[in-house]
């Protein structure tokens, strides 16, 4: 049976966790739909038709999905589930809000953040903050998963699926009010090739600052620990960890950070890591390829100058 | 308006947990065990509101093992005025402790649930959500703010990207963020009038509710282990070897 990808997006643009996604489903199955649910998001649906291996796009346009309300989402995906044998989204913050409300509504389990799959029932999945990974099976007649799409890479455009308007509108009892997101010219975190974070070591919202240039000149990402976000020198989204984004970048430079569990839960998976740390204790330099014992106001800028060298 | 808590009893946040031999699970013998941290936020936020005078009952719940009581009795030191154990020795799934606790609130009908958005043991992320669902109540997930607002709740939440806020009618399901709240410790005399306070335990089985298997646990292993790096001496060198090594820049 067919599998289903709810797809991510802003209403303008289709993210790439949803091509993270469709490669999970590839590993399941030929037969896969994407739900596109939003509001004036027909580029959105024409881009999911054109990711590699996807068969069909279900576009539901109103008003009410505008917001990505887990309420109402999961009660339309419900709808489309009897054609299902697999529902799958990206453990994105909309993945994970809408889909345990539709595994309940289907009376199944659902396994979360899966890393890899093992066949149409069994999957591969990080417990206890990545320190132990569970290798689960599903026993239900639909499995519903969210995907860790750090895990998985990206599948091709290529593809040339047809198109399916459904016209079900579904209202939900919670209104939305506002949203403020954090604008940023810097690649996201969750798809960046390079990310550099800043932990308590920093000192100030301003120093982060000296990472900003530091991230300019290498195109990446900046990330934060959660005592940097706790301490307010950036904003919340931008925390990298266990209960923040979970990111696995070719390089991941972490700087003035020591290395909690939490943390090292988010991006331990990255393909070369780098810590600068003036403690040489820091649990940091255990998972480290490269490490430094510096002062980072004094090793960021020189980074910066021989790199830009 | 009655809040309902439901908390978690887990393996302490600052302990690094050892897969067992045998690859069966985890070995979680003998470790500090705690309120899970974000069940703490959820029980600190409900004692805030009635602290506010917005509640005026905060009812907490646990299912598990006859331990969880201690996690019932930390809860009501921070505030909860009573605690509800519901004893089973089994290993549950989210959405089996989500028809529980559904059975539970058709007997107190509390206007807002309020959970930890995930446990950090088996990191699911999925009970709030579920109970949701199951009794048809709108939900705000990853809360890092709750305003109450005649009948209807304000509440901002931790999205990717940034911030978002709903309103919602009661009753309603909240699940905790990190930032929504610094929870209090617990007093001497609080621990100490914690103890008097009404905690009633009952079965699985009087809830009348059925649970089935939905997930096998076929093993678990540890992760990849990343072998040792270097200590490099300068900045120069850590350029050198990310450029003609490592080649990521």
């Amino acid at each position: 049976m067919a599998i289903l990808v709810l797809a991510e997006h802003d209403n303008a643009s289709l993210k790439l966790d949803t091509a993270k996604v469709v490669t999970a489903a590839k590993a399941i199955g030929t037969e896969i739909h994407v739900l596109v649910a939003g509001h004036e998001c027909a580029e959105v649906a024409a881009a999911a038709q054109r990711l590699d291996g996807v068969t069909r796009v279900l576009l539901a346009d109103a008003a009410a999905y505008q917001a990505h309300l887990a309420e109402n989402l999961a009660k339309l995906i419900l709808e489309l589930a009897p054609d299902y044998e697999h529902i799958l989204a990206s453990a994105s913050s909309v993945g994970k809000d809408t889909l345990p409300r539709v595994a309940a509504l289907l009376d199944v389990a659902q396994i979360s953040e899966v890393v890899q799959v093992l066949g149409g029932d069994t999957f591969v999945r990080p417990i206890y903050a990545g320190n132990a990974m569970a290798k689960v099976q599903s026993l239900d007649d639909k499995k519903v998963l969210t995907v860790r799409a750090s895990a998985f890479d990206a599948t091709a455009n290529g593809g040339n699926a047809g198109l399916e308007s459904i016209d079900k509108v579904i209202e939900a009892k919670t209104q939305f009010v506002s949203q403020s997101l954090t604008v940023s010219e810097r690649p996201e975190l969750g798809n960046a090739g390079i990310i550099v974070s800043g932990g308590r070591g920093m000192g100030s919202g301003e120093n982060f600052a000296m990472l900003e240039a530091l991230a300019d000149s290498l195109g990446a990402a900046v990330g934060a620990s959660r005592a940097a976000v706790d301490a307010g020198f950036v904003p919340n989204d931008l925390q990298v960890g266990q209960t923040g984004k979970i990111v696995a970048p070719d390089l991941y430079i972490a700087v003035g950070i020591s290395g909690a569990i939490q943390h090292l839960a988010g991006m331990k998976d990255s393909k070369v890591i780098v810590a600068i740390n003036k403690d040489p204790e820091a649990p940091i330099f255990q998972i480290a390829d490269y490490g430094l014992t510096a002062d980072l106001f004094e090793a960021i800028p020189e980074l910066i100058a021989a790199i830009k060298a | 308006m009655k809040v309902l808590v439901p908390i978690k009893r887990v393996v302490d946040a600052n302990v690094k947990v050892r897969v067992k031999a045998d690859n069966s699970n985890v070995d979680t013998a003998n470790l500090k065990m705690a309120l899970n941290p974000f069940c703490e936020i959820a029980v600190e936020e409900a004692v805030r509101l009635k602290e506010a005078g917005s509640a005026s009952e905060i009812v907490v719940v646990s299912i598990g093992s006859k331990a969880v009581q201690e996690q019932l009795r930390t809860a009501m030191a921070l505030g909860a005025d009573r605690a509800i154990h519901i004893e089973t020795d089994e290993e549950l799934t989210p959405l089996s402790i989500a028809k529980l606790l559904k059975a539970v609130q058709e007997k107190e009908q509390a206007q807002l649930v309020i959970f930890g958005k995930q446990s950090i043991d088996g990191d699911n992320n999925q009970t709030g959500q579920m109970f949701a669902a199951l009794t048809d109540m709108p939900q705000a997930t990853f809360a890092s703010e709750v305003k109450l607002e005649g009948d209807s709740l304000l509440v901002t939440r931790e999205v990717d990207g940034g911030l978002q806020t709903l309103k919602l009618p009661l009753p309603a399901v909240v699940t905790t963020d990190l930032r929504l709240n610094e929870p209090r410790y617990a007093s001497l005399p609080n621990i100490m009038k914690a103890k008097r306070k009404p905690l009633d335990v009952m079965a699985v089985a009087d809830l009348g509710v059925t649970l089935k298997q939905h997930v096998k646990l076929l093993d678990v292993t540890p992760p990849a282990q990343r072998t040792a790096g270097v200590m490099l001496a300068s900045v120069a060198e850590l350029v050198e070897k990310l450029r003609n090594e490592a080649k990521v820049i």
